[in-house]
């Protein structure tokens, strides 16, 4: 488990010195951007438009990140053999996935938490004065890094058995489905057969649902969210990561690198 | 040996985990239903923008929003919610982006009728619309049936109204609204061939309704004898019933080839039914 | 009794390839062979030969189809076997953002080292492959040969007693190829075991005391590299210098190059040619042996196996 630690800290460094944090210059950009159009339509939307325009920036610009270096954690290690001579030492396998998976998070940590902030200021500057329920920002933003952590999970879990490209697409795939399962699962019953609904059903609790971690609506009103539905969001996406990491540690146990 | 452990290993992770998924996900749903945000507003409310920007996939977008009316439809029934205003500029952008999609445009038929009738509750004959909309497209023969009756409490609505209501109850399998509604028309109406007719419907369905019971009759003897019966009397014989039952015109029942109970061939009720049936 | 250092049994590996991957090519065959403790072995072969599906197979990175292996005595499925054994491989490539060094301290963090043993490795390993001056250096400006040596340095790091090299002279300058002779033989004296892959024979023949020959995924042959060939069958090569027109009938065996000659004799017939040379008016400049006694017996068997030959890179001349 020490030896996951240190994986994790190299692929974190390796993350910080491939200049993946400058995303966050942009992210700055386009907070000022969102400052400065807010400021100019009429009031009383500023708040929805900066917030909004702020956290979907972050989660694509998250989203990005977790699915494009998530899918190279491995793929990019097997490609230019840098996995062998680390292989060859006292290394377990799952060790080095969980390694590979917790250095990514940690770099997601550190950039959604950035752009935060951010985005904190730049409503701290609309607004003026401050509200109990404008805490509800940094509710969604760690909702956003849960998302993430998961998206990583399933691009490692893809990135184990595919090509980088298939890979990236089945994770694209499951995302977007995710975000829909809500929908399948509420379907008009008159619509499908029993079966189908029964199907649907299943299919809808077996894929990860995204949507449970959508509340850019509630921070944009600043509304406040229930302390239950953090902890089970939490929850949530450490069982949900468990399973895809159990699955990409399983197959990647038994891969003959090339 | 080891792998045999690991692979139990896995399995009663991935077991108990998504059953964790399962049960996490139903409290999460509830909490999220709890906070009851209204979240179904319209992005982009402009069909045309949309279908520019939209490109060549206007289609597939149409499809998206399609789902999205159904969608917005279907959660606000279910939550009893009668506030449909956003449904309108869905329609329009879904049928703008394609305007093929028949689908949509029955929808919105229903949706643009029940609008109308809130606005105009004394104009019955948008009931007659809203009926026919769900009798002939959506097959929904309850609703059409309700429809009808609704409109037909209109005093100027004409009598067929109801008959209407009468006949897809029918249809739809609901007996007694039917009966009622029939019954309602023979004695309320003094036209001499309305009367003759709704005679004739009460009449059938009194025999449709005698059919399913002694079907339910002959289960019972099948389940008792091990057979099923081939004529009524065997069941007269069993004890089932006293005597001899009868179609309203005294005609007795038979057993059909397939061992369902039907009108007897010499009934004149039979010509009738199969008339009707002829213009379902 | 002592357990050998490296052991193989019937060590298979099948790949599946083709449609639906219902083809088997098979490119390590039965392999079974020992390596002593202290010894250097040399595992030796045209490319493609299985030399390094060998070495993958023992360091995990490749799970046998058949067969198994031990290293110091444990199965090369425990974890701890890697703890005394240090592996370079085939052109080696590491994170091209870390430093040299960042490198070294981030494996000698995987081995557990404590901080001020970390530091005095690494500075230690950076000196002994001639690193000391790039160590801050990002590796992706380092040379191909600079990453043979960090390879080589993180194969020694945590003092292993078991040292496995695939090709750790490929890509090297001769100097490179000096230093790398230098500290496995340095190695040797300090009691380790080394065990590397070449298809560079005099290199093998210079360090080993035991070769394995490998060709087509078979072994062919284990032995002292003195044992798997006829010493007698040597050859000496005479280097002259002749002005003027001869007309000796030996001169015309000879390669010439300019008004320099090269000839190539039998041992046996060494001193005859020698004054048959000399009655010739040349000035005689080096006489020398060929050291194309392991390449005889390598291409004999390459040549048995048909069309390898061509693969095969026959000395590092």
């Amino acid at each position: 488990m020490k030896r996951a630690g240190v994986v994790a800290l190299n692929t974190f460094r390796e993350a910080v010195r491939d200049r993946v944090l400058y995303n966050l210059l942009f992210f700055a950009l386009v907070m000022m951007a969102a400052s400065i159009i807010a400021g100019q339509i009429s009031i009383g939307i500023e708040q929805t438009v900066i917030v909004t325009l702020g956290l979907s920036a972050i989660s694509l610009i998250g989203l990005l990140i977790s699915v494009f270096i998530g899918v190279g954690l491995v793929s990019k290690e097997m490609d230019k053999r840098t996995l062998y001579a680390l292989l060859a030492k006292p290394v377990r396998r799952w060790e080095f996935l969980l390694g590979k998976f917790g250095g990514l998070v940690l770099t997601l940590a550190v950039n959604t938490a950035a752009m935060g902030l951010g985005l904190f200021l730049a409503l701290m500057y609309a607004k003026q004065t401050l509200e109990r329920g404008d805490a509800t920002v940094f509710v969604a933003v760690y909702f956003i890094w849960l998302k993430l952590a998961l998206v990583v999970a399933l691009a490692l879990l893809f990135s184990c058995f595919t090509t980088p490209l298939l890979a990236i697409l089945f994770t694209a795939g499951v995302y977007i489905v995710g975000l829909y399962v809500q929908e399948l699962r509420n379907m008009p019953m008159q619509v499908m057969s029993p079966g189908m609904t029964a199907f649907t059903k299943w299919l809808s609790y077996l894929l990860p649902n995204f949507e449970n971690f959508n509340i850019m609506a509630m921070a944009a009103h600043s509304r406040q969210v229930p302390g239950k539905l953090i902890v089970q969001n939490t929850l949530y996406t450490a069982i949900y990561c468990a399973i895809v990491l159990t699955g990409a540690i399983l197959v990647f146990s038994r891969r003959n690198l090339k | 040996m080891k792998t045999a452990k690991t692979i139990v290993l896995v399995l009663v992770i991935l077991q108990a985990g998504f059953l964790g998924i399962w049960k996490l996900q139903h409290t999460i749903d509830k909490q999220r239903a709890a906070l009851t945000e209204e979240r179904d507003y319209v992005l982009l409310s402009s069909a045309k923008l949309l279908k520019a920007v939209s490109l060549e996939y206007a289609p597939l977008m149409a499809d998206f929003y399609w789902t999205r009316v159904v969608q917005f439809y279907g959660n606000k029934h279910v939550r009893g919610d009668a506030n449909l205003e956003e449904l309108w500029p869905l329609l329009d952008i879904t049928t703008t982006l394609d305007p093929n999609l028949i689908v949509a445009y029955r929808f919105g038929a229903i949706f643009l009728s029940q609008r109308g009738i809130k606005a105009n509750p004394d104009y019955w004959r948008l009931y007659e619309d809203l009926g026919f909309i769900y009798y002939m497209d959506m097959k929904d023969y309850k609703k059409a049936s309700e429809a009808f009756l609704e409109g037909s409490k209109n005093p100027k609505a004409l009598i067929w109204m109801k008959i209407m209501a009468a006949k897809i109850a029918a249809e739809g399998e609901s007996y007694e609204t039917s009966f009622f509604l029939w019954n309602d028309v023979y004695t309320a109406t003094r036209d001499p061939k309305i009367k003759e007719n709704a005679k004739a419907h009460l009449q059938l369905l009194k025999a449709h309704e005698d059919c399913r019971q002694l079907d339910l009759l002959a289960d019972q003897y099948a389940k008792r004898f091990g057979h099923r019966p081939k004529r009524i009397s065997e069941l007269v014989q069993a004890g089932m019933i006293s005597a001899m039952p009868v179609d309203p015109l005294g005609y007795t029942y038979v057993f059909d080839d397939n061992g369902k109970a039907a009108l007897n061939l010499n009934s004149p009720l039979l010509e009738k039914q199969l008339f009707f049936e002829r213009f379902k | 009794m002592h357990a050998p250092a490296i052991e193989t049994e019937n060590l298979t590996k099948e790949y599946p390839h083709g449609f639906l991957n219902l083809k088997k090519k098979t490119s390590l065959e039965g392999l079974n062979m020992q390596v002593d403790e202290g010894e250097i072995f040399g595992f030796i072969g045209p490319n493609g030969a299985g030399k390094t599906t060998a070495i993958k197979l023992l360091m995990r990175l490749i799970f046998p189809t058949a067969g198994s292996a031990r290293i110091l005595g444990k199965p090369i499925s425990d974890i701890e076997m890697h703890r005394d054994v240090g592996y370079l491989p085939e052109q080696p490539f590491f994170y091209d953002y870390l430093t040299a060094e960042e490198l070294l301290d981030y494996f000698a963090r995987i081995h557990d080292l404590t901080a001020s043993d970390r530091k005095e490795r690494v500075q230690q390993m950076l000196k002994k492959v001639g690193l000391e001056t790039a160590g801050k250096i990002q590796l992706r400006k380092y040379s191909k040969g600079m990453l043979q040596r960090v390879g080589m340095a993180q194969a020694i790091l945590h003092d292993p007693k078991v040292v496995i090299l695939d090709e750790p002279m490929s890509g090297l300058d001769p100097v490179g190829r000096r230093e790398v002779r230098d500290i496995i033989l340095a190695l040797k004296r300090e009691g380790k075991t080394v065990m590397f892959s070449t298809h560079i024979l005099s290199d093998a023949e210079m360090l080993c005391d035991r070769v394995g020959v490998i060709v087509g995924g078979k072994l062919r042959g284990v032995g002292a590299p003195e044992q798997l060939v006829d010493v007698k069958t040597q050859s000496m090569e005479i280097f002259f210098e002749l002005t003027g027109q001869s007309t000796a009938p030996l001169l015309a065996k000879a390669t010439r190059t300019g008004d320099r000659y090269r000839l190539q004799v039998p041992e046996a017939e060494l001193y005859g040619a020698i004054e048959q040379v000399r009655a010739a008016g040349a000035r005689i400049l080096s006489v020398t042996p060929v050291r194309a006694t392991l390449e005889e017996f390598f291409m004999n068997l390459v040549g048995a196996d048909g069309a390898q030959a061509a693969a095969v890179e026959v000395s590092g001349k």
